[in-house]
């Protein structure tokens, strides 16, 4: 059979997971990622990344609304998927991904976003006019009070929120991770240690995507990077990615001393099938590269546009990375035979409802949602003054 | 219209007649069934099995298994001296049309091994459905409530054995039921009634009087892939260790 190599069980020729569930960790993972830098700021006062907390809670917003489309995509029967919030199986982990989705979304980062935006809302609702100014009317849920006693119940309420999002934000991506380490019928995925490496992954990406964002948008505005931030948020990459990495070495080394009845077939697949994207993407390429990029600036004095380079360079890099560690894992996962005899193919369609396009688009869209929050909802510290300033005049 | 006792009378054959007609096309009620009375199973005898397909595709016809799917297969080892860790296995489309004549092997032994849904007492398959659409019968067997399955496939990650699959027009899981239809009604599933060395027999472990009970203590027999702790309910007389 074409495409097959040694023996598959009939039944696992054809992948069920196909690309679109690659995306979906990858997705949540730049969400998680992406709280967490901001939490940086507010929960461990780390003053020096704060231009990057707003965009960060919008980057993470931008892809949360999005994290459910691929699952959505890949369904036999997507409209049966509320039975997930009526009849929820309690022994499934997959069941409490609506809860955990929904928790996360709406009690922790529209909230958290609701409460940090409460003054510029009410603001703009002032200084704004036409259909904008009910937009932010309504955004504003009636609350206008915007007295210094009045932020200072939002920041403390904030504090707490936030406090909340952190432990929220790694039950949402090692909940994700769970459901593939959770599975004992794959020793590709069967692992405790799954759930760990992918919320320290999910931090990696996410505080690289958002640190190639920051960048991305001040040189659109043509606005100064802040160094002493890009700086900071580098320094925290390289430390996290370490961890990271350090965790997915101590599953190979486990594994590779471990030998166990998987291992034959398990080896093989790397060394074959997933050369490309296991080895050369994922390791050398996405992890060895930019970790030995940003150990040099900290070791060593570079000049602010070197410095500048290296964290895009890397940045990138570390998306290539994650997205291929992902695609490991999930496409990986199905590449062999339970049976341990064979191997099949993973052909990406293109213009099926799982295929490449779709995917491609599904990629792009939290961008296009971050692009219209950007607008619908500034992050620059230095607007405000602005608003207040645009406030006081059309206030009468 | 004003009917009295004597066309009353008359009609009341009729009516019978026509009542009849309309149950005629209703489905058979299996009144003595109850689901509590069994704990179903099967038993492969292997050195029984030829390898003639006859289960597969009988199991095809009777439930409408899609062309490249399989609820029933079967596998052909050929396990040499040297590599008894790695045997050499084909199933071509599942063993459904049986197997070309193997070549001789004089450092090694050949036989076929029948596979279904182990109908395991604890599935992995159910623990993961996020819906609860697959759930273990009382009777012991594990269904797929297609009316209610989303097809998000998590289930045929879960099982160990490869015995399930997404129906390709359906877009639900699918899988074997042990002819459920059937051994409701006292009839036994299409492959075991197909097989003709007996080397598939239907097991009731709740039945005192079910010959299983005196084979088990008679012969080895294994389960499948036993370190999975999955209580598979298939049993597999004289499984080769090789076997997975």
């Amino acid at each position: 059979m074409s495409g097959v190599e040694g023996y598959m069980y009939p039944n696992e020729i054809t992948l069920y997971w196909s690309v679109l569930i690659v995306l979906y960790p990858y997705i949540t993972g730049l969400v998680a990622g992406a709280f967490i830098l901001a939490s940086l700021e507010r929960i461990f006062n780390v003053e020096a990344v704060k231009p990057t907390y707003r965009l960060a809670l919008l980057t993470a917003l931008s892809f949360l609304i999005v994290a459910p489309l691929p699952l959505q995509l890949h369904l036999g029967h997507p409209e049966r998927s509320p039975e997930m919030y009526f009849t929820p199986h309690a022994t499934s982990a997959m069941a409490m991904f609506g809860f955990v989705y929904l928790w996360y979304l709406m009690a922790v980062l529209v909230f958290e976003i609701w409460l940090d935006y409460r003054k510029d809302i009410v603001l703009l609702s002032q200084s704004t006019t036409g259909l904008k100014r009910i937009l932010y009317r309504i955004m504003t849920l009636g609350s206008s009070n915007i007295s210094p006693r009045s932020l200072a119940i939002d920041r403390k309420v904030g504090w707490i929120v936030t406090l909340v999002g952190i432990p929220s934000a790694f039950i949402l991506h090692g909940y994700v991770g769970f459901i593939f380490g959770s599975l004992k019928s794959n020793p590709w995925w069967d692992s405790p240690l799954m759930p760990v490496v992918f919320i320290f992954s999910a931090m990696v990406s996410g505080i690289a995507a958002v640190l190639l964002l920051y960048m991305l948008t001040a040189k659109l505005r043509n606005q100064p990077i802040d160094m002493p931030c890009v700086d900071t948020v580098a320094m925290y990459l390289f430390y996290i990615f370490i961890l990271d990495f350090s965790l997915e070495m101590l599953d190979l080394i486990h594994r590779i001393y471990e030998a166990d009845e998987s291992f034959r077939s398990l080896n093989f697949m790397v060394h074959t099938k997933l050369y490309f994207s296991q080895i050369v993407l994922q390791l050398c390429i996405g992890t060895l590269v930019p970790i030995l990029l940003l150990a040099i600036v900290q070791v060593t004095h570079l000049s602010a546009t070197i410095r500048k380079r290296i964290y895009v360079l890397s940045g990138c890099l570390v998306q290539v990375g994650v997205f291929a560690m992902r695609w490991n894992v999930v496409i990986g996962g199905q590449l062999f035979s339970k049976s341990f005899l064979g191997y099949t193919t993973y052909k990406v369609g293109l213009v099926t409802r799982e295929g490449l396009l779709v995917a491609i688009f599904l990629s792009i869209l939290p961008l296009a949602i971050l692009s219209g929050l950007l607008k619908l909802l500034p992050p620059w510290p230095k607007d405000e003054q602005n608003l207040v300033e645009a406030a006081a005049t059309h206030t009468p | 219209m004003k009917i009295d006792r004597r066309h009353f009378l008359v009609m009341l054959p009729a009516a019978a007649i026509a009542w009849k007609y309309l149950l005629a096309g209703t489905p058979e009620a299996s009144p003595n069934y109850t689901m509590t009375d069994h704990w179903w199973s099967m038993l492969i005898d292997i050195p029984k099995c030829i390898g003639c397909g006859n289960c597969v595709r009988a199991c095809a016809v009777e439930n409408d298994v899609p062309d490249g799917h399989f609820r029933t297969w079967v596998e052909r080892y050929l396990v040499t001296d040297w590599h008894m860790e790695n045997p050499e296995v084909v199933s071509p489309d599942g063993g459904k049309e049986g197997f070309s004549a193997a070549p001789a092997e004089e450092n090694g032994k050949y036989f076929f091994v029948p596979k279904l849904c182990n109908h395991c007492a604890d599935s992995p398959c159910t623990q993961v459905c996020p819906v609860g659409a697959t759930f273990i019968a009382p009777d012991g067997v594990v269904l797929v409530d297609q009316t209610y399955c989303l097809g998000c496939a998590y289930c045929v990650q879960a099982c160990p054995y490869g015995c399930r699959y997404i129906h390709p027009e359906k877009r639900v899981a699918d899988k074997c039921t042990l002819c459920y239809h059937r051994i409701t009604k006292g009839l036994k599933p299409a492959c075991v009634e197909n097989c003709p060395t007996g080397a598939r027999q239907l097991v009731d472990l709740k039945d005192p009087y079910d010959p299983i009970h005196a084979f088990l203590k008679t012969h080895y027999v294994q389960v499948l892939k036993p370190q999975m702790a999955t209580g598979a309910k298939v049993f597999y007389n004289e499984m080769d260790g090789s076997v997975r």
